[in-house]
């Protein structure tokens, strides 16, 4: 890791340990730990879309199989949860191996078709075998997470278990980046033709990014069943995958740091949506979650036109722009000194 | 020409109706500096192409070291000792200076994605090794002082540098240069000659597509003549410049 990111993770790992000690609320805690599952399956699709330059709208479908696998290995069969976790990250690699290889030779984006494909499929599958996943009315008695018999149970431990991860995520993404396969991945994303003319198999390498990014959405889904303890398939239809998506390209593709401020971002927003909603009724604004939507559409639209790159380097931008304004007026002074 | 690295066999690509390369027979001697010369669309970069694997051949043969390698990917191609820069350059623009050149050492390193990951001891020092190597070729090339530099930045003259020295990163037997000189000033080109013939002192072939006549001429060791995808003249510099047919060829008679 550079100079720029280790700050960067340094600041991530001191808010990770203060934030229990501010946020006392329960459900904002709640809230925060959906928000590192979110942040994890983010990590995987932001070295996906960023990274490789391809789009997956399936990512819901692995945090899915990653969800179900735990759920119903340890609910139905108890398993371990460790075991049950592993055993969805070997499911989630095989599948998007058979997914990735046709969908990742050709050029163009059949990724994402073949994922939104895949992803409605799951879905269905959720919903309809009723014995094995539980159907609509989901599937309980899922345990919570443990460590040699210590087990996580309060939202406390689970949040800084679940963030620890996230930590551990973005160390991963960032050795990654700056390794042989990160430069590689880099190259094909600048020219596949300069690419494979250094010796960069672009296929193998797609695939392999792909299959990291839906290992990370798996362990991201497996962390979900251990922590609601109950799953159903409302949580992992394509809209969610959609959200992933929205969350990295708010954020900024090219950076894990704006995966995760997009992701931080978008969970958190239903939220101070609804805090809004309050002051909005007072004024005699009814304001409905439905309008959510909306919301998200018009901050994507807005990022897009005004922030192509995202949130992250857009934040960038500003200080820069402001330190130049700020420059100007300390020169003129100066002059005026003189 | 008697030690030959590259055979082309009856070589031959069409492009629906039109054929780029028409039954195109031709060594290239190793050691040397062979330049392909003619009008624009006679098909040079198609050869290229071919070659590297990027194209298909319709039909006939390519033989690189003894060895046919019709059917290889451009990766398998690169593998196994040949490298190339692009007409219109082909750098990476956002990755730095050196990061472009390390990516050229990524056939002679190993990491995989999961040790990429979680970043073993071992790793690094192939990691540190990957630098020096890139930084060794930065020197050669006078690149060093832009190293961190985004290489998008760099003027034409030095990205086209750059694109080489990738190239010769990957420790080739036989590198294909389309058109290097193109879009160069005069001081530039000149560079651009002093660097080839010193890839031809370090033992590595050159098969060179080129505009500037001057260039070629003064630095080829042969020339092979093209013109609608056939070869119309082939010998060193001196029998090519005093060739009718090529003057003819160029001249349009």
């Amino acid at each position: 890791m550079g100079g720029k990111n280790s700050v960067g993770f340094l600041i991530l790992i001191i808010g990770i340990i203060l934030i229990p000690f501010m946020v006392t609320n329960d459900y904002y805690l709640g809230v925060l730990i959906f928000t590192a599952f979110n942040c994890l399956a983010c990590i995987g699709l932001c070295l996906l879309m960023g990274y490789a330059g391809q789009i997956s709208i399936g990512h819901g479908a692995f945090i899915a199989i990653g969800a179900y696998t735990s759920g119903i290995l340890t609910a139905k069969f108890a398993w371990s949860p460790w075991l049950a976790m592993f055993c969805g990250i070997l499911i989630v690699i095989v599948i998007a191996f058979c997914l990735g290889i046709p969908a990742l030779r050709l050029k163009g984006h059949y990724l994402a078709m073949a994922t939104l494909g895949f992803a409605s499929i799951v879905h269905i599958v959720a919903v309809a075998a009723v014995d094995l996943t539980g159907g609509p009315s989901g599937l309980v008695n899922i345990p919570r997470l443990d460590f040699f018999g210590y087990v996580l149970s309060s939202d406390k431990q689970y949040f800084y278990f679940s963030w620890s991860v996230v930590a551990l995520g973005v160390y991963i993404a960032f050795n990654l980046i700056n390794s042989r396969v990160g430069r590689g991945l880099q190259a094909i994303h600048g020219s596949e033709d300069a690419a494979s003319s250094l010796g960069i198999n672009i296929t193998s390498y797609k695939v392999q990014v792909f299959i990291l990014s839906a290992v990370f959405a798996s362990v991201s889904g497996s962390l979900y069943a251990y922590y609601m303890n109950y799953i159903d398939p409302g949580p992992f239809d394509v809209s969610h995958s959609i959200l992933l998506v929205t969350m990295v390209a708010v954020g900024g593709l090219h950076n894990i740091w704006g995966a995760l401020i997009g992701a931080v971002f978008l969970s958190l927003l239903p939220e101070f949506l609804s805090f809004l909603s309050d002051y909005l009724q007072v004024l005699g604004i009814a304001y409905q979650p439905d309008y959510d939507t909306l919301v998200y559409g018009f901050i994507l639209l807005i990022i897009m036109l005004f922030l192509p790159e995202g949130l992250f380097k857009g934040f960038g931008n500003i200080t820069q722009f402001v330190r130049s304004i700020f420059k100007k007026f300390s020169k003129r002074a100066s002059d005026r000194v003189k | 020409m008697s030690n030959s690295i590259l055979e082309l066999e009856m070589l031959r690509k069409n492009f629906g109706g039109v054929v780029a390369v028409s039954d195109l027979s031709l060594q290239i001697e190793q050691g040397a500096i062979t330049s392909l010369i003619g009008p624009n669309g006679a098909g040079k970069t198609t050869i290229f192409n071919l070659v590297t694997g990027f194209l298909a051949p319709s039909s006939g043969h390519i033989k690189f070291a003894g060895r046919i390698v019709n059917k290889m990917k451009p990766h398998t191609i690169a593998s196994i000792g040949i490298g190339r820069t692009f007409q219109n350059v082909q750098i990476f623009p956002k990755m730095s200076v050196i990061e472009n050149i390390m990516v050229g050492r990524h056939l002679r390193s190993n990491a995989g994605i999961f040790y990429s990951c979680v970043l073993p001891p071992f790793l690094r020092k192939e990691e540190k090794r990957i630098q020096e190597a890139a930084e060794e070729q930065l020197h050669f090339l006078n690149l060093a002082q832009h190293a961190h530099a985004p290489a998008g930045s760099l003027p034409l003259g030095n990205q086209r540098m750059l694109e080489i020295a990738r190239a010769l990163a990957i420790e080739p037997k036989l590198l294909l240069l389309d058109e290097p000189a193109s879009g160069l000033n005069a001081r530039e080109t000149i560079a651009m000659g002093e660097l080839i013939e010193k890839i031809k002192q370090m033992n590595v072939t050159v098969l060179l597509v080129e505009h500037d006549m001057e260039l070629v001429m003064d630095i080829s060791d042969y020339v092979a003549v093209i013109n609608f995808g056939k070869l119309i003249a082939e010998g060193t510099p001196v029998e090519i410049q005093e060739n009718e047919d090529v003057i003819a060829a160029y001249l349009g008679e």
